[in-house]
């Protein structure tokens, strides 16, 4: 009984310690990992909810607001003013006076100019009293407005980008409401990533379905042949087909060119920097991950399912959308999945082949990242894509196990 | 692709189906490999045009290709970051799936789905990111930064393939080996890496080319000194379509080639050292 017991401890201990190997093995990637992945994932969601630069920026203003709270409809007596004049000479001073200036343009268009008009001029000021000075640099320092604007920005961390990021703001009254008319741009731009997206899968299903099945019932040397032809366009670099589908069918392009010479038309025809452009391209980029997990299912079928379906008295068509065609549905799914996930995050070929209204959320991550200067939008529409892909990713886990996740 | 393939017992309408499937799939497959080919014989035009006949072939823009500086330094850029990326990648996911082999790890698919996620994040979420945690690390605009990334980006591949040989690989011959007297590391290096370099190697090759293919990162986290071939190539997409940049296409694509055929040899170079009959 004894050596029983201590056995079985030996081997559990013996267990344990292989365990540890084996995850000290892993270890020095799963740093890796953490460090030049994780963390700066989890930068974007941290940029996305916390912006300490306005209440850093204005902390005697943002203290003395809190001190006083009075109702969003009044303007905030003197103290806070002058608490203001003193985070603006020190803002001049440490030259930050412009970053807070953007941020509140951000959250309210014409509050940068306001505010820098103000900024300029305090250095000249050595005493108050402070409201009169601020209204005669601007009269918007004596209406409520700014003052809303500013207490919205008062914790460092804030729900303001994902707001922004849904066409909503926080307005100036504390409510949360519609942004304006000409700056809701965002819920369409979800909208239209996930119709390229869901019309790239169907076309690659459509295409890729009858491609799979006709590899799945050639004899192995030739599928292995034609599967080249799968694997060739895969492996060559994305920028390459791009360009090369630019080249095909921009105006005077081959596509272009062979037509008219054909005499099928007349005029070149519209082919790229359009929707058809993006799709046509992404199809072609993605239609290998959509046939090699359809291609190794359908592998795998028996033939003899259908053949007993078919001596049943199942006619073809019977005996293909009931037996053969339940039997896909794994491969099917999973390639969908797989070409869906990707598809919402693509940049480089809506950039490129797209026209201005053809371009997809990445894009203005990006977008507002370079050109706009919005860190904190740009973070807010990452995360929410990053969180859509996720989603979707954990349920291909759970369907298709991520070891699966085979290329090529 | 041939009717004879078919039963004796098929009826003229299935036939016809037949005919129809393999009509359909041909063009499926021109649609995938045409745009790849049309590029080949553009790159060697003389002129700088884009269309079809070709009247006089030439070097002309591989010449400029391989003189130009700007290109050259592009080139040298691309297959240093790579090769630093590759060996990164390669080292730390080898070692990641001996210890993933390790028969019933807990939480070992949890580990899995986390380590092949850089294949699904969206690279442009990943930039932005690397952007922000980097420049306070202060290795953003730098080599170093994209090294990095592209690290992450090729280490599923690597993890992926060498785990997928190792589940073909026989335990018992490092029991024996450590039986023998042979060290941990010895009998990984003298038993289990010569039996599962055939995958290594393929995953080395997939990390390679996903960093040579790269360019949002190198985007985002690339200063002016930092121009690779995939982003030399993007500049000029957006400016103009240049020859040269389909001349640069051209040896990408011939480079897909060699990479296709390699791993197709590793492929059957890793079953038959293992055995194992298809």
């Amino acid at each position: 009984m004894d050596s029983t017991a201590s056995l079985t401890q030996r081997l559990r201990k013996a267990e344990r310690r292989g365990h540890w190997r084996a995850y000290a093995l892993i270890a020095p990637l799963f740093i890796f990992v953490a460090l030049s992945f994780l963390l700066p994932l989890g930068s974007v969601l941290l940029n996305s909810v916390y912006d300490p630069l306005v209440p850093d920026g204005l902390p005697r203003t943002m203290r003395a607001l809190a001190a006083w709270d009075g109702p969003r409809d009044q303007v905030p007596p003197e103290p806070v003013y002058a608490a203001l004049a003193q985070d603006l000479k020190e803002a001049v001073a440490a030259e930050k006076q412009g970053a807070i200036a953007n941020r509140l343009n951000i959250e309210e268009f014409g509050l940068r100019t306001i505010f820098m008009r103000a900024a300029r001029r305090v250095g000249a000021q050595e005493d108050g009293p402070w409201a009169p000075f601020f209204e005669a640099a601007d009269p918007a320092w004596a209406q409520p407005g700014i003052w809303g604007t500013i207490r919205n920005l008062q914790s460092p961390s804030h729900t303001l980008y994902f707001l922004s990021a849904l066409d909503a703001k926080r307005n100036q009254d504390g409510q949360i409401g519609p942004q304006p008319e000409d700056q809701r741009i965002h819920v369409t731009i979800y909208l239209r990533t996930l119709g390229v997206a869901f019309t790239v899968t169907f076309m690659c299903i459509l295409l890729g379905f009858p491609l799979s099945y006709l590899l799945a019932h050639l004899r192995d040397k030739t599928a292995n042949l034609l599967l080249i032809l799968v694997l060739l366009p895969f492996w060559t670099s994305l920028l390459v087909r791009t360009t090369a589908w630019m080249v095909v069918l921009q105006k005077e392009g081959v596509l272009n060119s062979l037509l008219q010479a054909l005499h099928l038309i007349s005029e070149p025809l519209p082919l790229v920097f359009n929707r058809f452009g993006v799709v046509v391209a992404m199809t072609h980029i993605l239609l290998p991950f959509m046939v090699l997990p359809m291609y190794s299912v359908m592998r795998q079928i028996p033939v003899s399912y259908v053949r007993a379906a078919r001596s049943l008295g199942a006619g073809p068509f019977t005996a293909f959308v009931r037996v053969y065609l339940p039997q896909c549905i794994p491969g099917v799914g999973a390639g969908a999945l797989l070409v869906f996930i990707l598809a919402l995050g693509y940049y480089i070929t809506p950039a490129l082949l797209g026209g201005s209204t053809d371009q997809m959320i990445s894009y203005f991550v990006a977008d507002n990242m370079g050109r706009s200067l919005n860190w904190g939008l740009a973070s807010a529409l990452a995360a929410i894509l990053l969180g859509a892909v996720l989603l979707l990713y954990a349920v291909y886990d759970r369907l298709v196990g991520s070891n699966n996740l085979k290329l090529g | 692709m041939s009717a004879s393939s078919l039963p004796l017992y098929t009826t003229p309408a299935q036939r016809l189906g037949h005919w129809l499937l393999v009509l359909f799939c041909t063009a499926v497959f021109i649609f995938l490999i045409a745009p790849v080919l049309v590029v080949v014989p553009l790159a060697f035009n003389n002129e700088p045009y884009f269309h079809f006949p070709v009247q006089v072939y030439s070097l002309r823009w591989f010449r400029e290709l391989f003189t130009n500086e700007v290109w050259l330094h592009a080139i040298f850029n691309s297959v240093l970051t790579a090769t630093l990326a590759t060996l990164l990648a390669t080292t730390l996911g080898t070692l990641a799936a001996v210890g993933l082999n390790h028969h019933n790890l807990p939480g070992k698919r949890l580990l899995m789905a986390v380590l092949v996620s850089p294949m699904i994040v969206p690279v442009v979420v990943l930039a932005v990111g690397a952007y922000f945690f980097f420049s306070k690390l202060g290795i953003a605009n730098n080599l170093l930064g994209i090294v990095l990334v592209h690290a992450v980006l090729g280490m599923p591949f690597v993890v992926i393939t060498v785990t997928a040989t190792l589940g073909g690989f026989d335990m018992n011959l490092m029991r024996a080996a450590r039986g023998l007297g042979a060290s941990q590391i010895e009998a990984f290096r003298r038993i289990m890496l010569p039996l599962v370099w055939p995958g290594v190697l393929s995953g080395a090759l997939f990390a390679f080319a996903t960093s040579f293919d790269e360019v949002v990162v190198v985007l985002f986290l690339g200063g002016p000194e930092q121009t690779t071939l995939p982003r030399q190539m993007w500049t000029g997409l957006r400016e103009q379509l240049s020859p040269t940049i389909l001349s640069a296409a051209f040896m990408l694509i011939l480079f897909a080639v060699v990479m296709l055929l390699t791993l197709e040899m590793l492929r059957r170079r890793s079953v038959a050292m293992r055995g194992v009959v298809e």
